[in-house]
């Protein structure tokens, strides 16, 4: 067997380990086992390049390989390992970011030892184009979406005047740039392509609101995938082609799968800064002044200890304080005085779709305490407190009533059909929406004030004593 | 360039149509709780880019392909190895546990993890 097809059937294994790495992640059961059949084809494959004579014949470039590999490899582990769980979609779009970039340079690389050896046919050069682009894009877009969810820049959309003209024109020029470099081959002009297109996925992300920054990290993923492939073609790699593409389709039909559990469309969340809806964040007049209940954490364990149902509503605030410990804790008080308690987990919760899921089976609540969104609002209406720990838009009528609101049209948890509800918030401060929010200040709401690990844990104490 | 058999340009085209369609239909059925450990390990397999930065690499003349290559390698790297090992972390989560929860202690001894007074409220929508 020659070598060159010994390497295609080790790529061939290391493909198929992807395709079950996939296939593993769509199911609880199988997911860790998919994982690992991902991470073993890519060691496969990793291994094998190693034995390739292009990669290893030239003994200062095998080196700096390798010390590549272990400088990426000191700082990656850590990062990964010792992040907070809270963090973790920040870091998605860290690691999706420098694969966009990774994409880009060896487009960029390539395209240099072309240029150096002979001309370039021009299919070549659109892939190459299209790796730098689509890589640039999601490297760039991917580090604003890492300072909007990190919180070193506001997360609210950024609007700026003159934005769709700035936009159009920065569109225009690449368009133009690209054409250029098709019929130039000219290394400097893919250089601006290159800076052009880093902005370009500056001013795409800019516009978009904190919220909906976790479906456009899965739609830069998908981006990331492509920008691989792009590169595969440009070294006819049926590797690269492959697993490029398979995250490409498949990021793709996520990111739709997120934004419909948002109940918002793909357009929706990318453009409706540049629309008329921006307008209706402000809404309500004079909040400051509107009365609100806010009741001492005695009352409220009064309030939930005898209680028949309780449904406790987690959000980002009880990942931020990471009180996911404390609510179990709550929840295992009040079961033990025979209260019916549950968790009502909206597909959103956290930053990330699924992420309260990880973070509450992080503290080990059984999963039939879990309920899904659809699940969940049936028993609303026959549940006795709704406990909402540090969520706000996912459970905001707005949603449902307000029609020119940015959420309008997504999905909620409908805790304004129980009995009671008490929110735990640590200020009136809107949510990472940026939307006020009606119920706060209905009639059977009461507000404990606090960080949310604080107040559960003084609910604890109250519920135990009650 | 690389040390395959080369299929041809329109050979890679049909490789990608294809594989467009798997991966789409691979996860057609996912729950929601799945979309982030998901997205999480789509990344971590387009981090198979460092192949592509080990033969341009290897194959690099001059300062400036070496350098970006190198570059390359690095990035690469921070993707590949951070995204299987974030996604584990995650699915870490999800394993089974169905007697573990009367066995163990109250949660007040594992809540070791920091504890970060700070944090804003609000989940995202």
């Amino acid at each position: 067997m020659s070598r060159a097809t010994a390497t295609d059937l080790v790529y061939l294994v290391a493909i198929v380990g992807f395709i079950l790495a996939l296939k593993g992640l769509s199911s609880p059961k199988r997911a860790r086992l998919g994982n690992l059949a991902g991470a073993t084809g890519m060691i496969i494959a990793v291994a094998w390049t190693f034995s390739l004579p292009s990669v290893h014949s030239n003994h200062r470039n095998l080196l700096l390989i390798i010390v590549g590999m272990v400088v990426g490899t000191a700082i990656a582990v850590p990062a990964a390992r010792f992040v907070k769980m809270t963090a973790m979609p920040q870091m998605v779009a860290i690691f999706n970011g420098v694969g966009g970039g990774a994409a880009a340079l060896v487009s960029i690389t390539e395209f240099i030892a072309l240029g150096s050896s002979k001309t370039i046919a021009i299919y070549k050069i659109v892939e190459i184009l299209l790796g730098v682009l689509i890589g640039a894009v999601s490297f760039s877009g991917s580090g604003i979406a890492f300072a909007k969810l990190q919180e070193l820049m506001t997360g609210r959309p950024i609007t700026y005047p003159g934005q769709q003209a700035i936009n159009a024109v920065v569109g225009l020029t690449i368009l133009a740039l690209v054409i250029a470099t098709i019929v130039t081959a000219s290394t400097a002009l893919l250089v601006l392509v290159l800076i052009l297109s880093l902005v370009l996925g500056v001013i795409f992300v800019l516009p978009i609101g904190g919220a909906d920054v976790p479906v456009l990290i899965s739609l830069l993923n998908a981006f990331t995938g492509l920008a691989v492939a792009a590169s595969g073609f440009t070294l006819n790699s049926t590797l690269l082609i492959v697993a490029g593409t398979l995250v490409g389709a498949s990021g793709t039909l996520l990111t739709r799968m997120m934004s419909h559990a948002m109940g918002r469309s793909l357009p929706n969340i990318l453009f409706s800064a540049f629309g008329a809806v921006v307008t209706a964040t402000g809404g309500e007049a004079g909040d400051a002044s509107r009365a609100v209940r806010s009741g001492t954490s005695e009352d409220i364990a009064v309030l939930l200890a005898y209680a028949r149902k309780v449904a406790i509503v987690p959000g980002y605030g009880l990942a931020v304080a990471q009180a996911q410990h404390t609510a179990r804790e709550l929840a295992d008080a009040l079961m033990e005085r025979g209260v019916e308690v549950y968790y009502a987990i909206h597909p959103v919760a956290g930053r990330m779709p699924g992420h309260m899921n990880v973070l509450l089976a992080e503290a080990n609540v059984p999963y039939d305490e879990l309920k899904e969104m659809d699940e969940a609002n049936p028993e609303m209406a026959t549940t006795d407190v709704a406990l909402v720990v540090g969520a706000n838009d996912t459970v905001n009528p707005a949603a449902k009533n307000t029609p020119g609101s940015p959420i309008y049209g997504m999905p909620i948890i409908n805790v304004d059909q129980a009995a009671n509800i008490v929110f735990m918030k640590r200020s009136m401060r809107p949510g990472f929406a940026g939307i006020d929010n009606e119920l706060l200040y209905d009639p059977k709401t009461t507000m404990l004030f606090g960080d949310a690990k604080d107040s559960l844990t003084k609910l604890v104490a109250a519920v135990k004593a009650a | 360039m690389i040390a395959t058999t080369g299929p041809g340009l329109m050979g890679l085209i049909t490789v990608f149509v294809l594989a467009a369609f798997v991966g789409y239909e691979v996860i057609s059925k996912v729950p929601s709780v799945l979309h982030t450990p998901l997205m999480s390990g789509t990344n971590a397999i387009h981090g198979i880019i460092i192949v592509g930065a080990m033969i341009v690499l290897g194959e690099a003349h001059g300062t400036a392909q070496v350098t970006l290559g190198f570059f390359a390698v690095i990035l690469a790297t921070l993707n590949v190895v951070g995204g299987f090992v974030v996604t584990d972390r995650m699915l870490e989560m999800f394993k089974a546990k169905p007697a573990a929860r009367k066995a163990e202690e109250p949660a007040t001894a594992q809540a070791t993890s920091t504890a970060t007074a700070g944090g804003d409220e609000g989940a995202s929508s």
